[in-house]
């Protein structure tokens, strides 16, 4: 399986034409994946480019990672090989954009903010307040397996792409799905493709729906002494009749991270969408509902101005970034939303116990990260406190994996925790898209 | 062979839960779709390892194995096309949990759709694809063929709502995918699973996540004089970015065949009308009716009706949900059509369908759902002239060429099948074929699971709707009609 020692250089050249084929080892190392570099990055600028680009990397049996504005290539384990990265940032188009049918076809490259400008254009956007959102590319965010905050109300990509374009491991361009809202033709390959991290293929075209931007938004924080009551609130507006944009929940200590200083304790951010009439309701409901929460221990509610709003939204879409960047590591957790409370609680005492300080930001649905902080930041403390974590999550059916998480801490532990028991339909899929076993191997869940 | 089969099938089961009487074949050789096709035997699997046994024993005298809910799908997906076992979930029928706080429910593959949403109403939920089958058709089938319904306009189909499936492989392991809470690490191997139609495995338990009902519901009947009025009326609603809960359009001929037997209030003389519904807070679902009825006025509706209460909204609806059986009333047989196109495509390819069923001398009914561009025109045949059923099937493969051709598709909601196989490749090329085929083949290796759906067999229609061994009388080319289309 070892990959041959040199690559022959010309073919890459015939293929994508020499400008775009990077050798240059400083160049080489902007491509790097917890730090082993590619041997070559090639720029292909077309989806028969990238086909052939694969077909080539088959024959010779070369490990390829495609990348975007490379923002999130941490994620994942250590590759076990690597020798080929296909930058994907000269498939920068929108192919077709219809906005009387709200759908949209862009090549992978693409990055999310200039889709939003053309987009807004139109009065319309994708909701996906992800992090790096300046920079992040609409295939990496895909491919990636980040979320957003407004999928409380949107859902998530699996939702809102309707099919995909795409080249698997034997080189052949490929597609499923379609570019109409309702489509059961065949299987739904496409979706097997978000938050695989290229392990499946390269991405070369992906149809969406879109989606009317709301006129106004307004959000409104409610601030708790405690996670539990945090916790009741939530689950009293997810029950109630206000279909929300989002809901966060977040520890006093994430609020500084968000630089939320309008909140006290532990807090929740909610953002309504609709007209006037429809917001000044939300306010009153959610005022009554926060009251409920704590009879007497609410410590602030609040209908934020629009500054603030957007600075939280922000801030929160960015809680990972801002605190990867601070030096922590940010754990992903998904659980039920009735045990956001104990699952906050709990892994904030495993952290305690290793002397290391945490904090919490959870989607009102069930779905949150939490950022771990160790003052001496040794891998070997951080070790124990994960393996914790890993197995508490095992044991009480919570999905738990660490997205960004620095090389030395990867070699002593899987970030994606144990397999479960459907691992080996994961590996089915794994050999049917990449028979040869070329992208990204080693990188994904059981080492895929 | 066969007779070995059925008394290892009975020895696991007992005598009661397996049928293999020529007249209990009969009842489940036809779904609601114009196919046939005869089983060897049907078993009732009463759990979790009932399913794996079967599929072991089925492994062992190497017959197929198709599972089936309610046989109210309309691809043909659960007959037996190449003979074999039907597994029928209707026995295995129970809801298993019910979380409110949570909003989810794990449930047997054969609860009925409908029976979910009235076991949770009392909690202000409902399970969201509704399929107009929905107080027949199971969760089950609807895992399989992925189904919509009116309002998975706005809340989306049976995939946004199943977080997790127990699945039995055809090699007989028993693997839960998904769970309860989101975001297993991992492909999302419930966006495979759910629409592969049965050809990746069965499934024996399904998690799914629960709607909240809105507060506030308005529904709406524009009343048109001209079809494109109605058509263009659902474009400018879209473009202006309202999502309704539903928009589903009934053309002059369907609706006076449903006025005739449901007594809607749908006016006799018009060409057209929709059925417009929105929801969500009191606030924004007047808002938006005001703004509808506008864009409706504009493109020259004559009337456009608010239901006063939930009876003139449960009446309307019954117009919409009783339609097939309507249409059952003026022939013994017909056949329902499910093509996709853009929304902004709706008033050419309308004409388009009038056209092409003129140039066949078939009158051809319109009612679909016309907010998400998912067509179901009504083509009404003579099943026993034979040459009128092979016009009708080639009158239908017009118009879904003509939908691929307006950039669609060929299923939106009924799946493929044992229907649409050869149509496949109008949309999917080789390549595309090939890798589905290896993702089927590494699930489903030896072929045993629902064989001959999806992907084309190289069989003309004619040829696969001949019946295997006639029972009686002298028919060869069986057809059906339809039961009740989402």
């Amino acid at each position: 399986m070892n990959a041959p020692a040199t690559i022959p250089l010309s073919r890459i050249a015939d293929i994508v034409g020499a400008p775009n084929v990077i050798t240059d080892s400083q160049a080489l190392a902007a491509y790097s994946v917890d730090g082993l570099a590619p041997q070559i990055a090639a720029r292909p600028a077309s989806a028969q480019e990238v086909s052939e680009l694969v077909k080539f990397a088959a024959a010779g049996k070369l490990a390829v990672i495609p990348t975007g504005a490379r923002t999130k290539l941490g994620i994942g384990m250590p590759p076990s090989r690597y020798d080929l990265a296909i930058d994907m940032t000269r498939l920068d188009r929108v192919t077709s954009y219809d906005p009387g049918d709200l759908t949209l076809s862009v090549e992978p490259g693409l990055p999310l903010a200039r889709l939003a400008k053309v987009l807004a254009e139109h009065h319309q956007f994708l909701p996906l307040a992800v992090p790096f959102h300046e920079s992040a590319t609409v295939g990496g965010t895909l491919s990636g397996g980040v979320d957003s905050p407004l999928r409380q109300f949107y859902g998530t990509a699996r939702d809102f792409v309707l099919g995909m374009e795409f080249v698997s491991g034997d080189g052949a361009l490929t597609k499923s799905g379609g570019r109409v809202v309702k489509n059961v033709s065949g299987y739904d390959l496409h979706k097997l493709f978000l938050g695989s991290i290229g392990s499946l293929g390269v991405i070369t075209r992906i149809n969406f729906k879109t989606f009317p931007l709301p006129r106004t938004t307004a959000t409104f924080t409610a601030s708790f002494p405690d996670a539990i009551s945090a916790r009741e609130f939530n689950s009293l507006v997810q029950q109630s009749a206000l279909r929300c944009q989002s809901v966060e929940i977040f520890s006093p200590k994430a609020a500084d991270i968000l630089n939320a200083t309008e909140t006290d304790g532990w807090s929740v951010a909610v953002c309504m969408a609709g007209n006037d009439a429809l917001i000044a309701r939300a306010h009153r409901d959610l005022e009554i509902i926060a009251r409920n929460a704590a009879p007497n221990s609410l410590r602030g509610f609040a209908l934020l101005d629009a500054a603030a709003a957007n600075s939280l939204s922000l801030a929160i879409s960015e809680f990972p970034v801002t605190a990867t960047t601070a030096g922590a590591v940010v754990a992903k957790l998904s659980c039920l939303p009735d045990s956001i409370a104990s699952l906050c609680e709990e892994t904030a005492a495993i952290a305690e116990k290793h002397s290391i300080a945490s904090a919490h930001i959870f989607h009102g649905i069930g779905v949150g990260y939490c950022a771990f902080l160790a003052p001496g930041n040794t891998a070997a403390q951080y070790r124990g406190c994960f393996q914790e974590l890993l197995a508490l999550a095992a044991a009480k059916n919570v999905f738990a994996s660490i997205p960004y998480c620095p090389l030395e801490l990867k070699r002593q532990l899987n970030i994606w925790g144990p397999p479960r028991e459907d691992f080996v339909l994961h590996q089915s899929v794994k050999r049917a898209f990449d028979p040869h076993n070329i992208f990204a191997p080693g990188r994904f869940v059981g080492g895929l | 062979m066969n007779q070995r089969l059925i008394t290892d099938l009975e020895h696991l089961l007992t005598r009661e839960n397996v049928l293999s009487r020529p007249e209990d074949l009969l009842l489940y050789e036809y779904d609601g779709s114009v196919e046939v096709a005869r089983p060897n035997c049907i078993v009732f699997p009463r759990d979790a390892s009932d399913v794996v046994h079967i599929v072991e024993i089925a492994s062992r005298h190497d017959v197929p194995i198709v599972g089936r809910g309610a046989g109210t799908g309309l691809s043909g997906g659960a007959l037996a096309r190449n003979g074999g076992i039907i597994v029928s979930f209707a026995r295995m029928n129970r809801v298993l949990e019910i979380d409110i706080e949570n909003q989810r429910a794990v449930v047997q593959p054969g609860v009925v759709n409908a029976d979910l949403s009235a076991a949770v109403a009392h909690a202000g939920l409902h399970f969201a694809p509704d399929p107009s089958s929905q107080k027949a058709c199971t969760i089950g089938g609807n895992v399989s063929e992925n189904a919509g319904g009116p309002h998975t306009l706005a809340y989306g189909v049976t995939t946004n709502h199943v977080l997790g499936l127990q699945l039995v492989l055809p090699d007989g392991q028993l693997i839960r995918i998904g769970g309860k809470p989101l975001d297993a690490p991992g492909y999302d191997l419930c966006g495979l699973f759910v629409g592969s139609e049965g050809t990746l495995a069965l499934v024996a338990e399904i998690t799914v996540r629960l709607t909240r009902s809105p507060e506030a519901v308005k529904t709406l009947l524009a009343i048109y004089d001209r079809v494109d009025g109605a058509t263009e009326s659902v474009v400018e609603i879209t473009a202006r970015g309202i999502t309704p809960a539903a928009c589903e359009m009934l053309d002059g001929w369907t609706l006076r065949a449903v006025e005739a037997w449901v007594h809607a209030g749908f006016p006799l003389d018009s060409a057209a009308v929709l059925l417009i519904e929105v929801d969500g807070l009191r606030e924004a679902a007047e808002e938006h009716a005001a703004q509808i009825t506008e864009v409706c006025k504009l493109h020259g509706a004559r009337e456009v009706r608010v239901a006063r209460d939930a009876k003139e909204r449960d009446l309307l609806w019954k117009g919409r949900k009783n339609a097939f059986g309507a249409v059952g009333r003026l022939s013994p047989t017909y056949y329902v059509q499910d093509g996709v196109i853009p929304r902004t495509k709706l008033p050419q390819t309308l004409r388009e369908i009038e056209r092409i069923g003129k140039e066949n001398g078939f009158e051809i009914g319109n009612i679909f759902h016309a907010g998400d561009g998912n067509l179901h025109p009504i083509i009404l045949f003579d099943a026993r002239d034979e040459k009128q059923f092979h016009r009708a099937v080639s009158t239908a493969d017009a118009i879904i060429r003509f939908c691929i051709e307006m950039g669609g598709a060929i299923t939106g909601e009924h799946g493929v099948g044992m229907e649409k196989d050869r149509l496949m490749p109008l949309l999917f090329s080789e390549a595309d074929l090939a890798l589905m085929r290896a993702v089927r083949d590494a699930f489903n290796p030896a072929g045993r699971l629902n064989p001959g759906k999806i992907f084309p067999t190289g069989k003309g229609c004619g040829e696969v709707r001949i019946r295997p061994m006639p029972l009686s009388g002298t028919a060869t080319h069986s057809t059906r009609s339809g039961s009740i289309p989402s």
